[in-house]
């Protein structure tokens, strides 16, 4: 063990860090704000609108995350004299722009399924309270069916939130410098094979482990009412004597 | 529908790569899930802390990463041990057993989790009705609770197959020649990179919906003669 290159590449391995950590949060915003409407078209009885939505999702869950990188990075090549007359060529020529767009589309296909089970888990009695108050529509899904469905999916989208954090990793195979990009390209140069993959693998550990603590929290904080009131037993007996 | 100019068939040889790996690391990771399991649920202390460590570890670091560390750590460091003893040896991995390993390293870890939750799902009495007609905890535990174990562990254990055969995709990072390196390769040759990717897409595609249905199958099997609400 040489702890010496373990001390020396950990500024560079927190930059790379530093990329892994925005590509997540910028897919994951983006894609929470994509899953919810494609959630809604999921569950609509017409097929117009859930036929694509169910087409789109099957697609991104039933393939590996490395087809979709390379078919937007690599495969965007094939379609060049289109995207440079469109003006689009210079966005999928960089890997940031084709990693990002393909981090987003996979992580809102996994996220629309996601709240979809938690849409179809809202008690059909609240539905039915609302429209007996007169909601429908848009204000219904606003001020019902959405809070709750989020609630009901927080669970199952933490989840998601670390698979999509682990999954980013894959951007080092086309070329950029994540937290595992920047690990290759020192073990390339030292050979200190396991030192730096196994400092890259804890900073990992302990992001991950760092996001199932805050989602437990806001789980905890969330559903404070439905849990049963801590009673102290002295402070009990004193009110009742 | 695709026009590969002659290329097709390394797709398929990549498929078939792709599907014996898979099913190879399934086995293992089964292996190793009920090992796990085994730990986990077990009153051994040591048993239970190393079954613990293994699936909170595996499960906080990317595979891509694990993939690294085990084709590319292990070598070295059994050769660098090897030196401090005074040994000269070369080792390389062959990437089609290093890839079974780690993918059924893994996924062990999560086939850990499914089994315990299936040994758990097994109502009380049963064991303990075993124990109280002389079976030993061995007897009881292949006669009654093992195969009551599978029907729960199916569900589980088909999700875990989906994620792996698409984890598979990962191991062409360390040269092993399946379906995406195939691709990769073949791209080389002909120019057509969307063309390529989006017919080994239609194959993982494939084996999913194909996966999806025999799930779906093996689950009515398993569940005959339970009696649905």
């Amino acid at each position: 063990m040489d702890w010496q290159i373990i001390v020396d590449s950990i500024p560079a391995l927190l930059e790379g860090m530093g990329l892994t950590v925005q590509l997540t949060l910028i897919s994951l915003v983006a894609g929470f704000f994509l899953a919810i409407p494609l959630g809604v078209m999921r569950l609509s009885s017409n097929p117009i609108f859930s036929a694509p939505v169910l087409g789109y999702v099957f697609f991104f869950r039933g393939t590996p995350l490395l087809v979709q990188i390379f078919l937007i990075y690599y495969g965007s090549g094939q379609f060049r004299p289109f995207l440079q007359e469109v003006g689009l060529w210079e966005f999928f020529r960089e890997a940031y722009f084709c990693a990002l767009l393909t981090l987003i589309l996979n992580t809102a296909a996994y996220t629309t399924e996601i709240f979809r089970g938690g849409i179809q888990a809202v008690p059909h009695g609240e539905v039915e309270a609302a429209r007996a108050c007169g909601m429908s529509g848009f204000t219904l899904y606003r001020r019902i069916i959405l809070p709750k469905a989020l609630r009901l999916a927080l669970p199952a989208y933490s989840n998601e939130v670390v698979f999509l954090f682990q999954s980013t990793s894959l951007v080092s195979i086309i070329t950029l410098m994540d937290l595992t990009g920047v690990a290759r390209v020192i073990v390339a140069r030292t050979f200190d094979v396991y030192e730096i993959y196994i400092t890259a693998g804890l900073m990992y550990l302990v992001v991950t482990y760092g996001i199932l603590w805050v989602f437990r929290t806001v789980e905890f904080k969330l559903s404070g009412h439905l849990r049963d009131r801590a009673v102290d037993p002295a402070e009990a007996l004193k009110l009742h004597p | 529908m695709f026009d590969l100019k002659g290329y097709g068939w390394m797709l398929w040889e990549g498929l078939s790569i792709t599907l014996m790996v898979g099913f190879c690391s399934l086995l293992l990771a089964m292996v190793m899930g009920l090992i796990g399991a085994w730990g986990k649920l077990s009153r051994n202390k040591a048993a239970n802390l190393t079954a613990t460590t293994y699936t909170t570890v595996i499960r906080g670091v990317p595979e891509l990463l694990l993939l690294l560390i085990i084709f590319y750590g292990t070598p070295t460091l059994i050769q660098n041990t090897a030196e401090q003893m005074g040994f000269e040896v070369r080792l390389d991995f062959n990437p089609f057993i290093a890839g079974i390993l780690t993918l059924g390293f893994i996924y062990g870890a999560f086939a850990t989790e499914v089994f315990r939750g299936a040994f758990l799902a097994i109502p009380k009495g049963q064991g303990e009705a075993a124990r109280a007609m002389g079976m030993s905890r061995m007897l009881a535990f292949r006669r009654i609770l093992m195969p009551q174990m599978w029907r729960f562990a199916l569900p589980g254990l088909g999700n875990v197959w989906m994620v792996l055969i698409k984890a598979t995709a990962l191991v062409s990072v360390i040269g092993l020649e399946e379906l995406m390196r195939k691709s990769y390769i073949a791209m080389g040759a002909i120019k057509l990179p969307f063309t390529l990717f989006f017919a080994a897409a239609m194959m993982y595609l494939a084996i999913t919906a194909v996966s999806m249905l025999g799930q779906r199958y093996v689950e009515r099997w398993a569940n005959r003669g339970i009696r649905r609400a």
